[in-house]
């Protein structure tokens, strides 16, 4: 075993051990353990929590990757991904956390007063999050598969089995204090590699200010403008200009990521758990400072990536690195098909340029780059080690979140609200368990042999939260007199449309061929991208909504009461069943 | 109570602030306004460039606190703490 083996199994292992200590000593005893922790969360536990729970191997992996290669336009995700917290702290989470309940689907049913409702909750939560999930448990299986050696479908299974453990035994309880130590393997496996790389190429160690400097090789140019002038002269558009779709499709795309991130249920929930009013405010905010920490050196991360990805190749115009020569990480990656070399004009050199009849560099997966950053900047061997524990620390700390929506919606929303109202605690705790053992299995099954559609769910999870969730839980806070009938209406239409275009673009259920419209741009309502559509599917949630209002009247005065109170600080009790 | 409606309508009014502030720093200054906050300069960043990767996000940060803390007053000052 080499050394890099040894220290990734000690990173990996070790943080498994941890995990399932805090499991052991989090355990569940009752339903309010299992869904909100008691109740008991102090914000800045929860904030650390919620990082973990929202940070997925999509942020770990795969952001700075699409960074590096987007450039400005990689921006929609940074904005989008933290602008949805203001708005959960301000539109949201104060007013749901002093109803008190335990579900998402459990508030709508309340203030609209209808079953249908709730079952239109669940369904969304459902499809929302087993398509992450699928995103995560894939993750799992490529953090072991690479780094480990050990088969994708093995490392799944272990990543089963480890989420098994510590959610099923510890349900949110459990979670949140697994989810606090994740989050700390988390990023320190995000910064260290990036400050080492900071340090190297710029001498400032902090790589916020790292970006924004000169280069550390005496030039006096700064990184930025390096950056700009290398992959322009390759033909690659500009990065700090570069954008995604022209202006409207960004604004649009940033729209829906901020009101998709305020409406995902598992987000949500996290906020169940402080003891009041107060302290979910702040709890929202502590929950972005430690998002921010991350997402602020992500920008850092990609542009660096890129920049040394590019000198490693080209270290000098003209000068290309001899296929022969070209260093260990390359070797590895190439065997796993996630970099690929052509020598098209047979001068054993790589040249990477924009152009697809010359580029030598047929395949570079944005997803391998924050995992290669380490290797590719000739950092020591225990650096990648640990970047190998945060990515395997950030998929199953969402993983354990979005576990735990399913199986509440299921055991207390559908089975306990609507299908068994006099299931005993202790037997709901049990159904919850099943539930989620369930929910395990098939996500693992769905991990190991993805579905075609997994790439273009990604759009759906969104648009569903951002077309559907986020206006209902708005509208019932922010107009008293909105109605059961009007808020269902707006909701079905918000999914409708967001469904419909994201079906036309990318097919029905998509299925290939099925895309009546194609997947191109041409055909783009005012150029908006499938995945940017939830903004306008809000819009059409909003208006439906209140012409249906105006049409039918409004809510029955007690629930316009239960708003009022809601609105009010007051005194705030656990949160707490019916 | 009746400082029901005066506490509502000024929650509403410090949201709005602090949305319109959200507003400006991602939609306006990082997106819309990006091309001429370009040319000047923040060291190596361009300065749209920073507000679209850097600078919204503190500025996120920032608003949720502040608005965190005036609610709290806001709280007190209505005795609807405890």
């Amino acid at each position: 075993m080499d050394e890099l083996k040894l220290y990734t199994y000690i990173a990996v292992f070790g943080t498994f051990a941890l995990y399932f200590g805090i499991a052991w000593w989090a355990r569940a005893g009752s339903t309010s353990d299992f869904y909100v922790a008691g109740g008991g969360v102090t914000p800045f536990q929860n904030g650390m929590a919620i990082g973990a729970d929202w940070m997925s191997a999509a942020s770990f992996i795969s952001m700075a990757g699409l960074i590096a290669f987007l450039g400005y336009g990689g921006s929609v995700f940074l904005m989008g991904w933290t602008g949805g917290y203001v708005l959960l702290a301000m539109l949201l989470a104060p007013y749901m956390r002093k109803h008190g309940k335990f579900t998402v689907p459990e508030f709508i049913f309340d203030r609209f007063y209808s079953k249908t409702a709730r079952i239109v909750a669940v369904v969304c939560l459902i499809i929302a999050s087993l398509t992450y999930i699928i995103g995560q448990m894939k993750g799992v299986g490529v953090a072991f598969s690479r780094f480990l050696e050990v088969d994708y479908g093995l490392g799944l299974g272990i990543g089963m089995a480890v989420v098994w453990v510590y959610a099923v035994m510890g349900g949110m309880k459990g979670i949140t204090y697994t989810q606090i130590a994740q989050y700390c393997v988390m990023i320190f496996a995000y910064t260290i590699p990036a400050v080492f790389i900071s340090l190297q190429l710029t001498g400032n160690p902090i790589p916020q200010l790292g970006l924004g400097s000169t280069l550390a090789d005496g030039s006096g140019v700064y990184l930025l403008d390096k950056l700009d002038m290398v992959v322009t002269d390759l033909g690659f558009k500009e990065y700090t200009t570069a954008n995604l779709g022209g202006t409207l499709n960004m604004f649009a795309y940033t729209i829906s990521l901020m009101i998709g991130t305020a409406g995902l249920p598992h987000v949500i929930m996290r906020f169940f758990t402080v003891p009041s009013v107060q302290a979910a405010r702040s709890s929202a905010g502590y929950a972005l400072v430690c998002i921010a920490l991350l997402y602020t050196v992500a920008p850092a991360v990609g542009a660096m990536a890129r920049f040394n990805l590019m000198n490693t190749i080209e270290p000098a115009a003209g000068e290309n690195l001899v296929y022969d020569e070209r260093p260990q990480w390359f070797k590895d990656w190439e065997k796993t098909g996630l970099l690929k070399f052509e020598d098209k004009n047979g001068d054993g050199k790589i040249q990477y340029t924009a152009d697809k009849a010359t580029n030598e560099m047929v395949k570079v997966d944005r997803d391998i780059m924050v995992l290669a950053n380490p290797a590719i900047a000739n950092l020591p061997n225990w650096v990648i080690a640990l970047v190998a524990a945060g990515g395997l620390a950030a998929a199953l700390s969402t993983a354990a979140g979005l576990l735990l929506a399913i199986s509440s919606s299921i055991s207390h929303d559908l089975m306990k609200g609507v299908l068994t109202p006099d299931l005993s605690e202790k037997s709901e705790l049990l159904a919850g368990r099943i539930v989620m053992t369930i929910a395990i299995l098939i996500s693992g099954y769905l991990g190991l042999n993805p579905p075609g559609f997994a790439a273009g769910t990604v759009a759906l999870a969104f648009g569903l939260a951002a077309s559907s969730i986020f206006p209902a839980l708005m509208m019932g806070i922010f107009s008293k007199k909105m109605s059961g009938t009007a808020a269902i209406a707006g909701m079905c239409s918000g999914i409708g449309v967001t469904m419909l275009y994201v079906f036309q673009h990318k097919g029905i259920m998509f299925i290939p061929g099925t895309s009546f419209l194609g997947d191109m741009g041409p055909n783009w309502f005012f150029g908006i991208s499938p995945n940017a559509f939830g903004a306008v599917g809000a819009l059409v949630n909003f208006g439906v909504a209140f012409a249906v209002l105006k049409v039918t009247g409004p809510a029955p005065a007690h629930i316009q009461d239960m708003v009022e109170h809601m609105r009010l600080p007051g005194k705030t009790s656990a949160a707490h069943a019916h | 109570m009746e400082n029901k409606e005066t506490y509502w309508s000024e929650n509403l009014r410090l949201i709005f602030i602090c949305l319109a502030i959200w507003f400006a720093v991602s939609f306006g200054l990082g997106l819309l306004l990006v091309e001429p906050l370009n040319a000047i300069r923040l060291g190596g960043y361009k300065l749209g460039f920073w507000f679209a990767q850097q600078g919204s996000i503190y500025s996120f940060l920032a608003l949720i606190f502040w608005y965190g803390a005036k609610m709290n007053k806001l709280d007190k000052k209505y005795h609807s703490e405890g």
